[in-house]
């Protein structure tokens, strides 16, 4: 694997005594936008804090564009970090946010002018140089703390939950945003999330992680539709995950004889693939909701609940009805442990 | 209801009663036109007001005083801020004791505290009343300059100075350029608190004397010994009406009682 930008080699990442990220191994190419997704507290901060240098890890090697940074500070490898809460100067104003690094590097002030103003444009906040962070939104502080690392033209550029703290609306913007600031620098980004639908969305690659180590690395795609691993699945919206045991479906609430064979121990149904209306299976609907193109239904199941999505061609069935309904072996993901 | 606004202005009165009371007495004092200490005034002058600028020992104990206030408040806080910084940002070990150890000289009484110094540093190390003394001061203010700078410390996030290291400034270069411009407010007032709380301080004051070295209040002290006129109460006054001069000023341009 010659295409590694950033390489993580055995890396572990400790807090005194407790380890946080056990011998993680990641390969991430240059230029490319990669997600790393998992649940709160399995490791990503941690992750990128060490890459950024802000961590020393306890073991193991990071080689960034071919030199081991391992043991180098923070303050000489080049890599933007924009934090979750942005973390920008409270006494600078937006021109100067951005300008700070290129003053540090005691630049020709004509120089440190025009790239903080090219940076400041990227950003699309032109005009807005002479405000505090204190006079702009949560979206603008965004956008400065963007440019304030995007104008130091970084090897890679980290982002923690970069749309954690924005509006649904704004959320969407930045996303779109983002990918487009990515595709007009180049800058190879790594951008942590807890939200799968972000990381489908933007990223050309997501990292699944799951108590620091790494669950299932691919392309949206790959995650989407072929999850390995019932918590890969659990993240992408398999909603139904029943254990398969001598040809029956097993869950902790009982089971169906359904005489099903197949090389998993488990199976996953999206709320899609479950039909309803016929099939060998009985449930009582609990609740129903529309949801536009199809109606959600829970069903109450000798294997537990059920989530099943239903077309509106479908005639409705009222809470409280018994209904059939098939996980059909066709449309199953097999998964394993 | 009626009853009820009836004693909270009460209340208040009391307290304005309490705490202005005793400044109105000594401002009127000062104004006697007689030759002793007395309230009421034997009628009003400005002579002790004007007599206190020509007291030799006030003019020396003043200058000692200013030089105190301000030389020990910054020393104060040379050695305050990077202690806050470090006990803020950073878990060390036996932080609370160092804690303990900074707030002593509040906790102490003050008594306690000059007679340790006198015992311990005058006497044994052959000090002289003056170091003694910025010593003990800066010991003094030093607490004030600790408590003040955290709670303005706390304030602040720390992932400023982190996202100023990964721009390319060292630690130290991060504290100077994004820390220390974000508590200025805070720093300005631990020195006004500082210089007010060294000017006014006396019991510690009271051991480190020595012949012609005496700082302001102990001066007056002295002087009263001797002299009974209201010139005493004349300069209280004038140094009250600073006292309140500077922290109206601090109020007024920084939001001083945010960080007390
Ligand atoms: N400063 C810290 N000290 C001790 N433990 C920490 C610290 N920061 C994070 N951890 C622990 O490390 C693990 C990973 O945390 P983190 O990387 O912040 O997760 P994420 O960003 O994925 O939510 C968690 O179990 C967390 O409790
Ligand atoms: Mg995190």
């Amino acid at each position: 694997m010659s295409d590694a930008f950033v390489r993580l080699s055995d890396l572990t990442l400790s807090y005194g005594k407790s380890v946080a990220v056990p011998d993680l191994n990641l390969d991430i190419r240059e230029g490319e936008l990669i997600a790393l997704l998992g649940p709160s507290g399995c490791g990503k901060t941690t992750t990128m804090r060490a890459i950024a240098g802000l961590l020393a890890p306890t073991s193991g090697r990071i080689v960034i564009d071919g030199r081991d940074v391992t043991r180098l500070s923070a303050n000489k490898r080049g890599i933007g970090l924009v934090f979750q809460s942005y973390a920008l100067f409270p006494h600078l104003n937006a021109f100067e946010n951005v300008a700070f690094g290129l003053r540090l590097q005691k630049l020709p002030q004509a120089q440190i002018r025009a790239r903080t103003e090219a940076a400041i444009a990227t950003v699309g906040l032109t005009g807005f140089e002479a405000r505090k962070p204190a006079e702009m939104s949560g979206g603008q502080q965004q956008r400065v703390a963007l440019a304030r690392s995007l104008v130091m033209e970084p090897k890679v550029l980290l982002l923690d939950e970069p749309l954690s703290n924005l509006d649904a609306r704004l959320r969407l913007e930045m996303r779109i945003e983002l990918q487009r600031v990515q595709k007009a620098t180049g800058v190879t980004m790594v951008f942590v999330t807890h939200d799968q639908a972000e990381a489908l969305a933007m990223a050309d690659r997501i990292v699944l992680m799951r108590d620091g180590k790494i669950v299932q690395l691919g392309t949206p795609a790959d995650l989407y539709d072929r999850p390995e691993t019932a918590f890969a699945a659990g993240f992408m919206g398999f909603e139904n995950i029943l254990r398969l045991e001598d040809g029956d479906l097993v869950s902790e609430h009982g089971r169906a004889a359904v005489g099903y064979h197949a090389q998993a121990p488990m199976l996953g149904w999206r709320p899609d693939a479950v039909s309803v209306g016929t099939g060998p299976l009985q449930g009582r609907v609990v609740a129903s909701s529309f949801a536009g193109g199809h109606r959600e239904y829970v069903l109450d199941t000798p294997l537990g609940p059920v989530n099943a999505n239903a077309p509106v061609s479908l005639a409705q069935v009222g809470v409280g009805e018994q209904v059939a309904f098939d996980l059909p072996l066709a449309s199953a993901r097999p998964l394993f442990a | 209801m009626q009853f009820r606004n009836l004693g909270s202005w009460l209340i208040l009165g009391a307290t304005l009663t309490f705490l202005i009371g005793p400044f109105i007495i000594i401002i009127f004092a000062g104004a006697s036109a007689g030759n002793s200490l007395a309230f009421p005034p034997e009628g009003l002058s400005l002579k002790w007001y004007l007599k206190v600028f020509t007291v030799e020992s006030f003019r020396a104990s003043f200058v000692l005083s200013m030089g105190l206030a301000i030389f020990g408040t910054l020393a104060a806080l040379v050695l305050g801020v990077p202690a806050a910084y470090a006990l803020n940002r950073y878990k060390l070990p036996g932080d609370e004791m160092i804690r303990t150890i900074v707030a002593a000289p509040i906790i102490v009484p003050g008594i306690i505290v000059g007679l340790a110094l006198l015992r311990y540093l005058v006497v044994p190390l052959n000090f002289t009343v003056t170091v003694a003394l910025f010593f003990a001061h800066t010991a003094l203010i030093l607490p004030y300059a600790v408590r003040v700078v955290s709670s303005s410390l706390n304030n602040l996030r720390s992932d400023m100075e982190e996202a100023a290291v990964l721009l390319g400034c060292s630690r130290v270069q991060a504290f100077f350029k994004v820390v220390l411009p974000n508590i200025r407010g805070g720093v300005l007032s631990a020195f006004i608190l500082g210089f007010v709380t060294s000017f006014n301080q006396v019991p510690v004051s009271l051991f480190l004397s020595g012949p012609g070295v005496r700082t302001l209040p102990i001066d007056m002290l002295s002087y009263m010994e001797i002299t009974y006129d209201p010139s005493v109460a004349a300069l209280s006054a004038l140094l009250a009406f600073m006292s309140v001069a500077i922290v109206f000023a601090a109020e007024r341009l920084l939001g001083f009682s945010r960080y007390v």
